[in-house]
């Protein structure tokens, strides 16, 4: 069988969208988060979707300036809050397209315990992480999926903890579209990114984007003699098990594509508060409803 | 005037709130104002629980001093409460569950011992019936007509079938015949009164109120004492009135969520104590420079950390005031009593919208769990929330749209998410008047330098413009006073009893009391203070919180302080005490 990511379909008008904005990214010369800002512009392209339904919200960190580099709506929110500030949004308003960016600090470290809570909770969001296995913006520190031995600035011994596992830890925590892609495949990532934002429900795009600073392990070079197309082995997305085995993968050969895709309803779905449209538009309000106050006779 | 208070006491689980707020109602329903005081530990199950409600013939603001019926189910509630009866006093028990020594029995109170269990078994072998043998006995007692307690029985147990509510009403009426037959009815009993039954409800239920009056369509909370009832009312009537109530992972993410729904146009809120505040400060400040408005209630506990999860405490008005690295502007509102929580909550969120900025409503424990009278016309349903997305959109201008544009009030127009046209970033970074970072490369930078002054100008400016929206503080109480009183929240209900007494005995007192710490009105309050022959500051922390900032802001230091941090709430007689003391009138021994 032959599993690919989903070819996404466009919904919106075939128009020339201009999804980039006029404020050019700060990241050093050939940073990996380049890749990744083409990508999810791409992603943006092939879906046609107006700009003004998308909104991204990002943490903090050299990741996390992603919003300012393209022209869709955008909240640069706190160091590991972008997850809750996107949930907020997507629940008062669920047409809006809402796609989470962020570093591997900021979504596997500090805002962790969100991520997990999101991807349980299957709201349609896709997260596009920006994974470098190092602390950039702070100039060099271990991080969450650092590997053991790593030597930083914070770590002059090594690192001598496991790092987190971001597919592994999706699968286990429900999230409903789990993806790894490597911004030296743009191809790739922005069909990935463009997948998880079609698909209804939690997305983690996970993605292999090389520090050129900081991280001299974890390089482009490092991924590019590594990463394998998992549609090209013929890996079966909507198999659990199988996709915990390709998790594990790490070592001279590691993963990368959709590793797990399944239907389920979304948060939105059962919220009984927003069976009659977005919040937003809904009237606001107990103008007259003065049997409200006869429990408290 | 006279007054009449009605008190009971068990183990946790034995159902006193729901008798303690009949009681209350005995009194609500009847016309009458009334006030429910609960105290409890933090356990689930034993521990020990009392709940008393007071009314009287001219209308009652506290919990009062002392009681004058104790419907006590254990011996622990006598040994605890019993001090507590005023001379003419009942204590109602049953001599099946416990015996009362009689030297254990207060001078001057009567006991009546009701066979509350023999009476309940003859309906149910289910012993919770019990109780409603009892508050058929401390109905007749208290001078209550028992068309009243049935009145409550039938609303609580209607839904739960014909039989349920037989074998209730069968108990009531066989405590209410035994209490005829065998006690009497208390001397301090209220006449009766007509006219329409008030409404009795919490502080929480009251914000709760506010908050869907002014159309509130989001709420998320982490569940903390004493503000988890908010979350509960909503969640209650979240199908009816179409809000979504989110129970976050943590306080981060519940001010996080809220901001993001605020962000995208509906209004929002988020509800915790000291503890979870503490863990929302960093957002608070996001929602300060991303200009969202944004309501948190702090319903304040005895702190530091864990404290007393189940007492009240004024403990947090320095860190509401100091909440957050750097400066933006917020505003500290603080009810008094139901009425103010509801106002003062739906004024929160006009505040916040109009001002694109972050508003506390500050609450505590006393407030927030104690119940209240209030009249249907106390809170006006009439409001009709403006819909931020139908609104026109913000003029766009020859440059394109500027979210953050530096205008005279500091008010920038706002767009919503999903509007066409009006796409910005909003950022926790200092930014320029289109949301530009100007944290990185152009920090530092001679007109980028410049710019920041201007953000932070124009972010400050809407400090004035809540102040000129907003009312300053006036004295209630005596025109002439002798002695003027100064606090915030819930410390205006024993105030106002303890203002009472004093007049009946000859000291006029004025009250000052300040339902909104920032942005202080110090001008006035300045020239009230300055006004007043003596001063005294009632607060319910240990370094006088409100005193400093007044002290900060007004250069007046009152001298005389009333502080109270043990966990319980002032009783009126020792403000009375306090404020005879400060006059130099004090007499010998308590009480009112």
């Amino acid at each position: 069988m032959s599993v690919a990511a989903p070819v996404p379909k466009p919904v919106g008008p075939s128009l020339k969208v201009v999804y980039k904005s006029s404020t050019k990214p700060t990241w050093c010369p050939g940073c990996g988060d380049y890749g990744v800002v083409a990508g999810v512009e791409r992603a943006l392209q092939t879906l046609q979707v107006p700009p003004h339904e998308v909104v991204i919200v990002s943490g903090i960190g050299c990741s996390s300036n992603l919003p300012h580099f393209l022209s869709t709506y955008g909240f640069h929110s706190i160091h590991g809050r972008a997850i809750p500030v996107a949930e907020g949004i997507k629940l008062a308003n669920h047409r809006l397209h809402v796609i989470v960016t962020g570093g591997d600090g900021d979504g596997y470290g500090i805002g962790l315990g969100h991520l997990i809570h999101a991807m349980r909770r299957n709201l349609d969001i896709t997260y596009v992480v920006m994974n470098n296995e190092i602390y950039g913006l702070t100039t060099g520190q271990a991080s969450p999926t650092s590997v053991m031995g790593h030597k930083t600035k914070s770590t002059p011994q090594g690192v001598i903890e496991e790092p987190v596992n971001p597919v592994a830890l999706a699968l286990s925590a429900g999230a409903t579209y789990v993806a790894r892609g490597f911004s030296g495949d743009v191809k790739l990532l922005s069909d990935l990114v463009a997948g998880g934002i079609q698909h209804k429900g939690f997305a983690l795009v996970d993605v292999f984007s090389p520090c050129v600073t900081y991280n001299h392990l974890n390089t482009f070079d490092f991924f590019r003699q590594r990463v394998y197309r998992l549609d090209s082995a013929q890996h079966d997305p909507t198999d659990l098990q199988k996709a915990y085995q390709k998790a594990h993968e790490w070592g001279t050969k590691i993963p990368i594509g959709l590793f797990y895709r399944a239907e389920k309803p979304t948060y939105e779905d059962l919220e009984e508060a927003l069976k009659e449209g977005p919040l937003v538009h809904q009237k606001a309000g107990i103008r007259g409803r003065t049997e409200i106050l006869d429990e408290f006779v | 005037m006279k007054d009449i208070a009605l008190r009971t006491g068990g183990a946790a689980g034995d159902g006193i709130a729901t008798i303690g707020e009949t009681f209350g109602r005995f009194f609500t329903r009847n016309g009458y104002h009334a006030f429910g005081h609960t105290g409890y530990q933090s356990v689930i199950r034993g521990g020990h629980v009392w709940f008393q409600a007071r009314a009287g013939t001219d209308r009652v603001w506290s919990q009062g001093d002392g009681c004058d019926l104790l419907y006590a189910l254990d011996k622990q509630t006598v040994d605890i409460h019993a001090p507590s009866l005023r001379q003419g006093g009942v204590l109602i028990y049953d001599p099946e569950k416990f015996s009362v020594p009689a030297e254990e029995i207060p001078h001057g109170v009567t006991p009546l011992e009701v066979p509350t269990l023999a009476i309940a078994r003859k309906f149910s072998s289910n012993s919770i019936l019990q109780s409603a043998a009892g508050m058929g006995a401390a109905a007749y007692v208290a001078g209550v007509p028992m068309e009243t307690l049935q009145g409550l029985l039938t609303d609580s147990f209607r839904r739960k079938g014909e039989e349920v509510l037989a074998q209730n009403l069968g108990a009531a009426q066989g405590g209410y015949e035994h209490a005829r037959a065998h006690g009497r009815v208390l001397d301090r009993a209220l006449p009766p009164k007509g006219g329409s039954p008030k409404l009795f409800l919490s502080g929480n239920q009251a914000i709760s109120l506010g908050a869907a009056a002014a159309g509130v369509k989001f709420l998320a909370q982490y569940p903390m004492t004493p503000a988890s009832s908010i979350m509960h009312w909503m969640a209650a009537h979240a199908r009816a009135l179409h809000i979504v109530v989110k129970q976050a992972e943590d306080e981060l993410a519940a001010i996080n969520m809220a901001i993001g729904a605020s962000h995208a146009g509906v209004r929002s809120m988020t509800a915790t104590s000291g503890g979870g505040f503490s863990l929302m400060v960093e957002a608070l400040g996001m929602a300060g420079m991303t200009e969202t408005p944004l309501v948190v209630v702090e319903s304040q506990r005895s702190g530091p950390s864990t404290g007393l999860p189940t007492k009240t405490e004024q403990g947090d008005l320095n860190l509401m005031l100091g909440a957050g690295q750097g400066e933006f502007p917020r505003a500290i509102l603080a009810p008094g009593n139901v009425v103010e929580a509801f106002r003062l909550t739906r004024q929160a969120f006009d505040l916040a919208e109009a001002f694109q900025t972050p508003v506390l409503v500050a609450s505590d424990l006393y407030l927030s769990e104690d119940m209240q009278s209030a009249d249907r016309e106390d809170f006006p349903l009439d409001f009709d929330p403006p819909s931020l997305f139908t609104v026109p959109e913000p003029p766009s201008g020859q440059n394109g749209y500027a979210r953050y544009a530096i205008t005279p009030s500091g008010v920038s127009p706002r767009a919503i998410p999903g509007q066409k046209g009006l796409n910005f970033i909003a950022g926790s970074d200092e930014h320029d008047e289109k949301g530009h970072l100007i944290s990185d490369v152009l920090s530092g930078v001679p007109m980028w330098v410049e710019k920041r002054k201007q953000m932070m100008d124009k972010r400050m400016r809407k400090l004035d413009g809540i102040r000129a929206a907003t009312s300053p503080p006036t004295v209630e109480g005596s025109p002439h006073p002798s002695l003027l009183i100064v606090g915030w929240g819930s410390t205006a209900n024993p105030v106002r009893d303890a203002m009472r007494s004093l007049e009946e005995q000859g000291i006029p007192v004025g009250y000052l009391q300040i339902h909104q710490p920032w942005p202080l009105h110090a001008g006035r309050v300045g020239e009230i203070l300055r006004a007043a022959p003596k001063v005294l500051l009632v607060e319910e922390n240990y370094s006088g919180q409100l005193g400093r900032l007044i002290r900060a802001e007004t250069g007046f230091e009152i001298p005389a302080k009333l502080l109270k941090y043990d966990g319980e709430p002032f009783y009126p007689w020792e403000i009375v005490q306090k404020v005879r003391e400060v006059v130099g009138r004090v007499r010998s021994g308590a009480g009112s």
